[in-house]
């Protein structure tokens, strides 16, 4: 027999050592998350994917299934919230959709669009960031940077180069990349590295690839997130 | 520097979790941490230089530009601000020709704000080149202006300068009697250490920090973690604006916080313990220092304490400005000389703390007691207090009393005694606990001081009739924003748009659609949060919301709606490049 946990009322299996987000995603139970992703360490920041576990907010990303949890994920109060910490993510740095390169294949937009956020709600922090063009393949804008750690996971677990990290306190954190000049260029980063191509917003770019794929034919643009993400992501947590 | 370097880092034996100690000792030398600094420190230690930047940039002591030769720090917490802090300062930065948060242009003195510094009792307060300074006043900021100016070394200036006074004012239980060097140990031997362990579990022990675990139980969970190693940590990083007792217990009962440290280590079977201490007590450490090394020369620390086949010894570690690093998982971070991000639970230190190994971190306090447990038994502890709060209680007292210091309770006092003891007249309000406690009217001076009722880490700021509210919830709410470690973004940018909301509404730009959002506010940072710090952060506000709706709601603009943006004002500059000034120059956005 094998144990199970309860997400919104539906009974999910899961094998010792799963995390509830893991059990949810192999069961096929969409969460709502930006710094998690199945290749990597599991972080905990973002704070989307925040579920109440018998009564307690819990991040299910990090947070072990064990039998017997009753688990809310759905539910009306669960949505708007995760729609203000988006809200937040959004007014915290500097997010022009129309004028991304990355519109349509954003993560962050996407969730937004799947929690149906019509507006920024909270007022903008307007904060003055740099953009780091010095590489010849690839593209930081630090005003689209939101702090999942899924650059500097990607590269310490996959690429084994550490070229990235986050530094700095509270609202002044600022990503970080380790060269002498502190530049993209200097830094031993190649357009193949995994950390190039995890960003889930627009901070990091790889050039040139701008528009090659017309904006209202992208990913997000004809599928909700929930269900790339599922696709995607299913796959590697059903062990 | 590549030899001043070497020196440094050979003391540190080439450790990366020793980081924060290297960095103290780059930082004290040069006055920032220079980038050649950080080439070498990366090579020697193999970790990345991002890495070390990161620590940097989030300890607020450390800095990548020169500070001044004489570096001042003034305190920043509402016991200061109480006691005329903002016109100190304001001497001070013309006394000194400094603007605050800036160098002077000769390089010779830097003055910025810093959070509580633990002198509550003796402010307003501040740090020189990280030692404390007390109860500072005109006379003495022209004493000091004068030594700076003619370049005098610290070690040279009146000693009364950097007098700290224990202000102990109602010794109780604890603080009546320091139990003698080795007693605790050599009375938990002879009664056997698994007895002295149901002896503190008797005594109803829980932990000092605020939280309350049962430390008997801690203890339990770490010996019975499954390891080949264990680590004692004390946590010394009292931060809580408003907490100081920590800064007493260590200045004068620290053998015997060390002999209950020691006595964990035999019950838990750890062979390292660790005291991290707060930047700010740097004027303890050499003291702690002498007092480990007494302990060593006397056979109660090191190898075979007592005769017996125990062997254990403690390091100080010194924190470097960050209040995060009183959470204990942060802690351990800090220890292990990385940023103090508090960690993702569970696994819990018990079963994965330092080094991923099985840890207790306990309060000062909370060893303190169990040494005198040790000596004393459980029911001698277990008779004072209430029944879910056994024993006493230590706590630090400010604000508006007549005599500020450190009073020792047992569990169950009412509030309406401490304040009669303390000499507190024309109540308004207690904040207990810190701003990430409650704060309490003087409609509720009956309620008790106990885990059942008001829990506390031991701070306890007195406010009379002649403050205001806000002004203190301001002041906690900005420190709250200062110091989240922003690793969650409910906190990170929920602690920054608290104090942009509250601000808006203090500074009298508020309308009633604005208290509502405040509040939402509030809740969502209070329940989404990864750590303590968030999940208290807004207490301030709610607390005072609960209790006086009727000082926000006066501070409220009769419209519906007032936006956050001042559009008159961003007209300013045009106003002044077409130099008119006229009715015609000037916009309303919103009809009064």
């Amino acid at each position: 027999m094998s144990k199970t946990i309860r997400i919104d009322g539906k009974e999910i299996p899961f094998e010792e050592g799963q995390t509830i987000m893991e059990a949810a995603s192999a069961a096929d139970v969409y969460i709502p998350h930006l710094c998690h992703h199945p290749d990597y360490t599991p972080h905990g920041s973002c704070k989307l994917c925040s579920v109440q576990v018998n009564g307690r907010n819990c991040t299910a990303c990090t947070f072990p299934a064990l039998e017997g949890q009753d688990i809310i994920s759905q539910s009306q109060e669960l949505q708007e919230d995760r729609q203000r910490i988006t809200q937040m993510l959004f007014v915290e740095g500097n997010h022009f959709c129309p004028g991304c390169e990355k519109t349509g294949n954003c993560q962050l937009q996407a969730v937004g669009y799947y929690l149906n956020m019509l507006d920024n709600h909270f007022p903008h922090f307007y904060a003055r960031r740099e953009m780091d063009a010095s590489h010849p393949d690839i593209l930081i804008d630090h005003n689209r940077c939101i702090f999942c750690n899924l650059c500097v996971r990607a590269s310490r677990e996959k690429d084994g180069k550490n070229v990235f990290a986050i530094s700095g306190r509270g609202i002044n954190k600022r990503l970080v990349v380790n060269s002498s000049s502190g530049q993209l260029k200097d830094s031993d980063i190649d357009v193949n590295d995994s950390a190039v191509h995890i960003c889930p917003t627009g901070a990091i770019l790889i050039k040139r690839q701008g528009f090659r794929v017309p904006i209202g034919q992208r990913i997000y643009d004809h599928h909700q997130i929930d269900e790339v993400a599922l696709e995607q992501e299913s796959e590697s947590h059903g062990r | 520097m590549k030899q001043f370097l070497d020196m440094v880092l050979e003391s540190a034996e080439r450790q990366p979790v020793r980081l924060l100690r290297i960095l103290r000792a780059v930082q004290d030398r040069y006055r920032h941490i220079p980038e050649q600094a950080i080439d070498i420190i990366a090579e020697q230690l193999k970790i990345s230089r991002t890495e070390i930047i990161a620590v940097v940039e989030f300890y607020s002591f450390f800095h990548r530009q020169p500070q001044g030769r004489y570096d001042i720090l003034i305190s920043d917490s509402i016991t200061d601000w109480m006691l005329d802090k903002a016109n100190i300062m304001s001497y001070l930065s013309k006394v000194l020709k400094v603007d605050v948060g800036t160098v002077r242009g000769d390089g010779l003195v830097s003055l910025n704000n810093t959070s509580c510094t633990g002198m509550c009792d003796q402010g307003p307060a501040g740090l020189i080149n990280g030692y404390a300074l007390t109860r500072l006043d005109r006379p003495k900021i022209d004493d000091m202006a004068v030594l700076i100016e003619q370049a005098v070394p610290l070690s040279e200036w009146p000693a009364e300068f950097f007098q700290v006074s224990d202000n102990i004012q109602r010794p109780g239980l604890l603080l009546q009697q320091a139990i003698a060097p080795g007693s605790g140990l050599t009375r938990a031997l002879a009664r056997g250490l698994k007895e002295t362990l149901t002896e503190i579990e008797k005594s109803g022990l829980r932990g000092r920090g605020g939280a309350g675990f049962s430390t008997a139980m801690k203890w339990r969970f770490c010996a019975e973690a499954q390891s080949d190693r264990r680590y004692v940590v004390c946590n010394a990083d009292e931060g809580e604006p408003g907490t100081f007792k920590d800064r007493v217990l260590l200045n004068s009962y620290a053998d015997q916080v060390f002999e209950g440290m020691t006595l964990c280590a035999a019950l838990i079977g750890a062979e390292q313990g660790y005291l991290y201490l707060r930047g700010e007590y740097r004027h303890l450490e050499d003291k702690l220092q002498k007092i480990l090394q007494q302990r060593r020369d006397d056979g109660l620390l090191g190898q075979n304490i007592l005769g017996q086949e125990l062997n254990f010894d403690i390091e100080i570690c010194m924190g470097a400005g960050a209040y995060i690093c009183g959470e204990e998982s942060a802690l351990i971070e800090s220890l292990e000389g990385k940023c103090g991000i508090p960690r993702n639970r569970p696994p819990y230190p018990v079963t994965q703390g330092y080094l991923h190994k099985p840890t207790v971190v306990n309060n000062v306090e909370t060893f303190m007691a169990a040494a005198a447990i040790a000596v004393n038994g459980g029911d001698w502890f277990k008779g004072a207090g209430t029944e879910r709060s056994a024993g006493s209680k230590i706590l630090s007292i400010s604000g508006d009393c007549a005599k500020p210091g450190i009073y020792e309770y047992p569990f169950g006092v009412a509030i309406k005694q401490i304040l009669s003891d303390c000499g507190a007249v024309d109540v308004q309000g207690v904040q207990v606990g810190g701003p990430s406690g409650s704060f309490i009217s003087d409609q509720e001076l009956e309620r008790q001081l106990a885990f059942e009722d008001l829990a506390t880490g031991g701070s306890f700021i007195v406010f009379n009739n002649s403050r205001h509210v806000l002004d203190v919830v301001k002041n906690f709410t900005h420190f709250f924003a200062h110091e989240s470690c922003g690793f969650c973004t409910p906190c990170r940018v929920g602690t920054s748009l608290l104090k942009k909301q509250l601000d808006k509404i203090v500074d009298g730009h508020g309308s009633a659609g604005d208290v509502a959002a405040l509040e939402e506010l509030c809740q969502l940072v209070k329940n989404y949060s990864h750590c303590g710090l968030g999940q208290t952060a807004a207490n301030p506000v709610l607390t005072t919301l609960q209790r006086y709706p009727e000082l926000y709601q006066r501070q409220l603009k009769k419209i519906s709606y007032e936006p956050g943006f001042d559009l008159d004002g961003a007209l300013e500059v045009a106003r002044r490049m077409a130099n008119r000034d006229d009715a015609g120059a000037h916009l309303t956005q919103v009809e009064e």
